[in-house]
């Protein structure tokens, strides 16, 4: 008898590969509303890790992370590197908040020495029902942090958020809630790397007033061990604005989930993400947005590039509600496949209610354009450079989107780093 | 410059290409005439190295190098430059950024370090005055949007960024204005020395009055029949190429 036999006699039966995967995880104790505890406790007990035969997880097989044995970690060890220059410094190592800086018209908080009160945000427009990350991120998650950009704060610096995984085979749980209060200006830089295998499994819930304005950029470059799986849940109001450009470097398998509720008029919405994945690579975008009221503004572009034998995920869902008249939504999601092997599944979804509505969607996977690298090598450029060439062109209307030249800068010398770009 | 012997090339198993001999010395202009689908553009394919023409036969001497057995990117190092007869768009791929890529590999194969950008933009605003190209079409993406016009000027502004040895224009000519032809011959004369040659292939006989060829060779039938002074082109333009058919066709 082998010890993997031995292993399964051991187990009941009825432990599920779920309950096998969080043994180590112990709960914690936020003060937010108990339920949601109990809640999350029952998902995680009477369901498992989706499978493929999930709807919504389709394409991104989990076996390879249901099998990992982690725990979570206090260690915090090398000091961490941060992109910008910019002061405000947020950073999570391991899955512990390490600093919290001082910003002038901006509040920041641990969830731990939150309010009742304040914690009535968690998990406002979360859903735990149908989402075991969701389950095991809110019954799991030691601290967390609430940023409140005060009213009428217009914060011109990017307040990083750097996350950084310096152990292998750890779970990173963390929920950060993000208030720009009424009137309020904002730009928030996230950025996940580090070593070894592991799941990182933040939570992000952004409410945006008001007229507020709120822009991020994600950064992610993971590594070709880690496990990603992310939420951002936004609720924008009336006049405001909301832009997330997310950029996928690297990493085993991303899952980004990105769910916006536009419950105001006159609002604008721009979602942008790139993904580059190599050889044994998933990147899986599954964004939703949700026009409940008339007279907003929504557009969406992804664009991939995939080489090697590696999986890109691509499900767009636009939902225009009945009373939500005068909405322009645009979606496109463009791909390139470099290899034979490389696999694209991409799925835009239109549902609309209202009638008096423009919208559009549309989705492209194709080859590099051979004609095009032979007229760039007739030059005397090489087949390598010429398709670097022609990548950074496809991809090149969603890194323009990225406003802060630092981050540009930062993101182009990844990419000469990781794919050899010529710039 | 270049030697040309017995040439023949196909693709998906059909014969282009069919014994083609043609010798061209530095300094020398050739023109190239011949009716369609003789093989005019297959010859500047297969010698830009275009990978789905097969060479069955011959040989191509380059400056002392065997030409064939080089990458299409060194073709270009070595000092070969095709403007083609139907340019391509790139959407979002800089003309003037990838000509700094394309110059500084080039150094690099020639061992030189790479140009400053000073002396790059110097170049810039020099060789696009040169064919009359706007310098915003210099710095917007490869051809993109560019009238059919514009883009023959680009390509000869590559070709003088690129100071190739030898040049093989494919009916840069055509479709150009007056005004045009006379801007883009002039760019090509003034480019023209004692080091490199140039090879037009051309339907019309009023380019060679502005660029004046030391040879004028008929390409029929994947072979050149026939080689003559500009006198030729006159000949071929008023008779048309029904007496070169005649002659020449093989029949079987
Ligand atoms: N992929 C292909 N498969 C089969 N035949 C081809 C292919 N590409 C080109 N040909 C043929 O090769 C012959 C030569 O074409 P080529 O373009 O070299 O002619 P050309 O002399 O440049 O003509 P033009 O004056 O019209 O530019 C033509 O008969 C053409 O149809
Ligand atoms: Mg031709």
């Amino acid at each position: 008898m082998n010890s993997q036999q031995l292993d399964e006699m051991e187990m009941p039966t009825q432990t599920s590969k779920l309950n096998q995967f969080r043994t180590n995880f112990k709960e914690g104790n936020l003060s937010f509303d108990p339920s949601l505890r109990i809640l999350s406790r029952s998902v995680l007990e009477n369901s498992d890790f989706p499978t493929t035969r999930n709807e919504s997880w389709k394409y991104t097989r989990l076996t390879k992370l249901s099998q990992l044995s982690l725990t979570t970690t206090e260690k915090i060890n090398s000091p961490i590197s941060v992109p910008l220059k910019s002061p405000y410094v947020i950073s999570i190592v391991n899955g512990n908040i390490i600093d919290l800086p001082t910003i002038q018209g901006v509040s920041i908080s641990r969830l731990s020495d939150c309010s009742e009160k304040q914690l009535e945000l968690v998990c406002k427009n979360v859903s735990i029902e149908n989402d075991v990350f969701h389950a095991l991120n809110t019954l799991y998650i030691k601290d967390g942090i609430l940023i409140e950009i005060q009213e009428n704060q217009q914060i011109n610096d990017a307040i990083q958020l750097i996350f950084e995984t310096q152990e292998s085979s750890i779970f990173c749980p963390i929920r950060i809630i993000i208030v720009g209060k009424k009137s309020s200006k904002a730009h928030f830089f996230q950025h996940f790397s580090g070593k070894g295998t592991g799941l990182t499994l933040p939570v992000f819930e952004y409410f945006i007033e008001q007229n507020a304005h709120l822009s991020l950029d994600k950064i992610q470059l993971e590594n070709d061990e880690s496990f990603h799986i992310s939420t951002d849940q936004v609720y924008q109001e009336r006049d405001s604005f909301f832009k997330i450009n997310t950029i996928t470097l690297s990493g085993k398998l991303i899952r980004n989930n990105l769910n916006i509720l536009v419950n105001g008029e006159n609002c604008e919405t721009n979602l942008n993400g790139t993904y580059l994945l190599g050889d044994g690579q998933l990147v899986d975008n599954h964004t939703v947005v949700d026009h409940l009221k008339p007279n907003c503004n929504s557009n969406e572009l992804y664009k991939g590039v995939l080489n090697g034998k590696s999986i890109g995920v691509f499900n767009g869902k636009v939902f225009v509600r009945p009373d939500a008249q005068k909405i322009n939504a645009f979606q496109s999601n463009a791909n390139v496949l470099l290899s034979e092997d490389a696999s694209m599944n991409s799925k835009p979804e239109l549902e609309i209610y209202a009638d008096d509505v423009k919208c559009s969607h549309g989705s492209t996977t194709g080859q590099m354009d051979e004609e095009a690298i032979f007229y760039l090598r007739t030059r005397g450029i090489s087949d390598r450079s010429a398709r670097a060439l022609m990548t950074q062109a496809f991809i090149g209307d969603v890194l323009n989107q990225i406003e802060n030249e630092e981050i540009v800068d930062y993101v182009q010398s990844k990419l000469v780093e990781l794919h050899d770009w010529v710039i | 410059m270049i030697k040309i012997n017995n040439l023949h090339a196909s693709i998906d198993g059909k014969k282009i290409l069919k014994g083609l001999n043609l010798t061209v010395n530095a300094g020398e202009v050739h023109a190239i005439m011949g009716p369609n689908g003789a093989g005019k553009s297959t010859l500047s394919s297969v010698l830009a190295g275009r990978e789905e023409y097969e060479v069955t036969e011959g040989s191509v001497d380059f400056n002392g190098i065997d030409l064939l057995e080089l990458s299409t990117e060194d073709r270009a190092r070595e000092g070969l430059f095709l403007a083609f007869q139907y340019p391509i768009e790139i959407p979002g791929v800089s003309n003037v950024n990838f000509l700094r890529t394309a110059m500084n590999e080039i150094r690099e194969y020639k061992g030189l370090d790479p140009i400053s950008a000073k002396d790059f933009m110097t170049m810039v605003r020099e060789k696009s005055a040169l064919v009359e190209l706007d310098s915003k079409l210099a710095s917007r993406a490869v051809n993109e949007g560019f009238s059919g016009g514009e883009k023959k000027r680009n390509e000869i502004f590559q070709m003088a960024m690129l100071e190739p040895k030898l040049a093989i224009l494919d009916e840069t000519d055509s479709g150009l204005d007056i005004d045009a032809l006379r801007i883009v011959a002039n760019g090509v004369n003034q480019l023209k020395s004692a080091q490199n040659a140039t090879i037009v292939i051309t339907h019309y006989q009023r380019l060679l009055d502005y660029i004046i060829p030391d040879f004028v060779h008929v390409l029929f039938d994947g072979r050149i029949v026939k080689t003559g002074t500009k006198e030729l082109a006159v000949e071929l333009e008023e008779k048309g190429y029904d007496w070169i058919k005649d002659e020449f066709s093989t029949v079987g």
